[in-house]
């Protein structure tokens, strides 16, 4: 089933609206269309939305597709900054784009090799994919979390994820950014890492945190 | 003019912090020590000091300021502190990288190895114990604890002192009262300066050396690397370690380094297993002497405490609310230490104890001597006997436990006074040795523990100490007697 790159980006814009936003029903104004647009009416056809008095409403099955939309997008954001190294306005724009092709499995590939973010470079959450659930592996990984490293592996850390700004802040005190290179000295009973000419050592939580594009 | 003010090489940050950032400038009026921008960025990074200096400064003027700080925060989702600081890196990255070259493979020093061996839990368990047993046990316990506690116990004041001063207190004051103030069986000097000189000051010394040594090689935070996931279990974090170990020198110091731990929680769980189940140097060195004659008596006390330091801080941390601590420390190159830092350090340290303990040992000294002629000190003895009796003591060990109050060094003294008189049976070594490691911390301890953790919480902790080493006594001591391991 392909539904128009339009259509699309109303079900992204829907899914933030009423899950991040906590509004369920939505303008058909905010969302600048017309009950007799194209992509409005391919929505209802399929029915993943509802309509009534120009307020739009996701449906059940809407919910999930909005929420494939979303995730294909977030994970196109991760691809392109951490990977091809995209930066500033040029995210968004190119992920726009980029989400579309995401189908068919491709969504999971990428996600595979990007260690299974949980958030886009805005930090807003990823919603998991099957892939996520089964945690599933792959030979060729590109971004990794630290605490999946072997032992010898090196790479650039590609980004910091936690919300507890008094971790970030310490790891940022010991000079642990997004940008430095490093490599894993040991996993056990400790994760030990080298950053410059420095060596730190974390727990599972805090390793789980740096995720590292790796390099070979 | 100011130096600070002048044209540096800038950083330039991402558009989107840029352009708010110029606003800032434009709507700071006052004039700071900082220049604008600087004032700006710190605005940026929520820095409260600044935020108070600038809302102080600007008055009405501040609110725009701070609408446009939060404006800007609200587009990212990490705080910006991140954001200006990983733009601060970058920057820093292409300065050096002009000029630095670095060997893309480090060759691996003899200390680099060495460290790793340290690290590694297959080699790095083993070395632990090796350290533990040549400089604890060996360096502190042995040579510390025996050898020089003999040499100033037996020569210097059994031989010199202690009859010299009988002496003089015979010859020059008639008053029977008096002369136990100083002499005799519980005399300052005969008691109070002798344990003081003699018992404490040889174990304390040797412990510090010891703990100053693994501080300057830079062993600790690999120490702390290899137990993280065993303190994780009882509500630390491995950096728990330093106090722990410290724990080991003295529980009141150690009590105050709990402040590098970072959650309340955590904090509290660290003064608790100090209070209970870390004997001090002191304690330590004297419960070695005595058990070392008895190596089961050993071995039971050991494990019976280890076991309790688990089983109590496994516990704790399941009861206990709050955040679960994290680990992260920086590894520093391992480094050989510095006779001179090494011996200026355990001075200093020894200075702040003996200052500590040895008012409070002529205190205590004076205190018995006033029990003893009021007769208050044999009323509290008597009282206590009863309970020293239900884990199998003799009589006698009440003097020792009503010591022990006074500071746990004293206590454990006491014991070692009490052994050497040959009337305690093994059960009763290792559960008078138990009972008193356990058993309330001594006073300079508890006041630490008010202090840093608050009245509540310390009358808390000790309030559950004191009839848990009881029982674990009465246990073991029912146990021993059972099984019979012991003669």
């Amino acid at each position: 089933m392909k539904i128009s790159d339009k259509a699309e980006e109303i079900l992204e814009t829907l899914w933030i609206r009423t899950f991040e936003e906590n509004d369920v029903f939505t303008g058909l104004d905010f969302l600048k269309a017309t009950k007799e647009d194209a992509q409005i009416e391919e929505l209802l056809k399929l029915g993943f939305i509802t309509l009534s008095n120009n307020q739009v409403k996701l449906t059940e099955t809407g919910k999930k597709e909005a929420e494939n939309v979303l995730r294909r997008h977030r994970l196109a954001e991760r691809l392109l900054v951490d990977v091809l190294d995209v930066k500033g306005k040029l995210i968004h724009d190119a992920a726009c784009k980029f989400e579309h092709l995401l189908h068919r499995g491709i969504d999971e590939n990428i996600c595979i090799l990007l260690g299974h973010p949980k958030f886009c470079p805005h930090g807003n959450p990823i919603p998991p994919g099957k892939c996520c659930l089964d945690d599933k592996e792959s030979a060729i990984k590109v971004v990794s979390p630290l605490s999946d490293l072997n032992p010898g592996q090196r790479g650039k850390i590609a980004y910091i994820h936690t919300r507890d700004d008094k971790k970030l802040q310490k790891l940022m005190a010991l000079g642990v950014l997004p940008g430095m290179s490093i490599s894993l000295i040991q996993r056990f009973p400790s994760y030990v890492f080298q950053i410059g000419q420095t060596q730190i050592a974390v727990d599972k939580e805090i390793a789980d945190d740096i995720h590292v594009l790796l390099t070979r | 003019m100011n130096l600070l003010k002048s044209e540096a090489r800038k950083v330039r940050y991402d558009e989107t912090i840029e352009s708010p950032l110029e606003k800032i400038e434009a709507l700071l009026k006052s004039d700071y020590l900082l220049s604008k921008r600087a004032i700006g960025l710190l605005l940026l990074q929520g820095d409260t000091e600044i935020q108070n200096l600038v809302k102080e400064r600007e008055g009405e003027n501040y609110k725009p300021i701070e609408e446009v700080a939060k404006e800007i925060q609200s587009r990212y989702r990490y705080p910006l502190n991140y954001v200006i600081t990983k733009s601060r890196y970058e920057e820093a990255d292409k300065i050096t990288a002009r000029v630095l070259t670095l060997p893309l493979e480090f060759k691996i020093s003899f200390s680099e190895r060495l460290s790793r061996i340290m690290m590694n839990p297959i080699t790095g368990i083993p070395i632990l114990f090796i350290i533990l047993y040549f400089g604890l046990y060996q360096f502190v316990g042995v040579f510390g604890a025996q050898v020089l506690v003999n040499f100033f116990e037996n020569v210097i004041f059994g031989e010199y002192i202690n009859p010299f001063i009988n002496n003089i207190v015979a010859k020059y004051i008639p008053y029977i009262l008096i002369q136990g103030l100083f002499a005799g069986d519980y005399g300052i000097i005969t008691l109070g300066v002798r344990y003081a000189v003699a018992l404490i000051l040889p174990i304390v010394s040797t412990f510090f050396i010891a703990f100053s040594i693994m501080e300057d090689t830079g062993y600790f935070p690999r120490l702390a690397m290899l137990i993280d996931r065993l303190f994780k279990s009882i509500g630390l974090s491995g950096r728990a370690v330093i106090p722990m170990v410290l724990g080991f020198g003295c529980d009141t110091m150690a009590t105050m380094v709990t402040r590098v731990l970072e959650t309340k929680r955590e904090k509290v769980i660290a003064t608790l297993l100090l209070a209970l189940a870390i004997p001090c140097s002191a304690q330590l060195g004297v419960i070695l002497a005595i058990l070392s004659s008895n190596p089961k008596a050993f071995w039971i006390w050991a494990v019976v405490v280890i076991l309790i330091f688990l089983a109590v801080g496994y516990l704790t941390s399941k009861i206990m609310p709050g955040e679960k601590p994290s680990f992260y420390m920086e590894i520093p190159p391992l480094r050989m230490p510095i006779l001179s830092n090494v011996l200026t350090k355990t001075y200093t340290r020894v200075e702040w104890y003996f200052m500590e303990v040895f008012p409070l040992f002529i205190l205590a000294s004076i205190l018995i001597w006033m029990g003893q002629i009021t007769g208050l000190f044999n009323l509290i003895v008597k009282s206590l006997e009863p309970l020293v009796n239900s884990i199998g003591l003799p009589d006698k060990a009440a003097l020792v436990f009503l010591f022990g109050f006074f500071r746990r060094d004293y206590g454990a003294a006491g014991l070692y006074d009490l052994q050497q008189t040959g009337i305690l049976s093994g059960v009763q070594l290792a559960v008078s040795a138990v009972t008193l490691t356990l058993f309330v911390p001594c006073i300079a301890q508890f006041s630490m523990m008010v202090k840093e953790r608050g009245i509540k919480t310390a009358i808390g902790i000790a309030l559950f100490i004191f009839p848990f080493a009881f029982l674990i006594g009465f246990m073991l001591n029912i146990i021993l007697t059972t099984i019979a391991v012991l003669t």
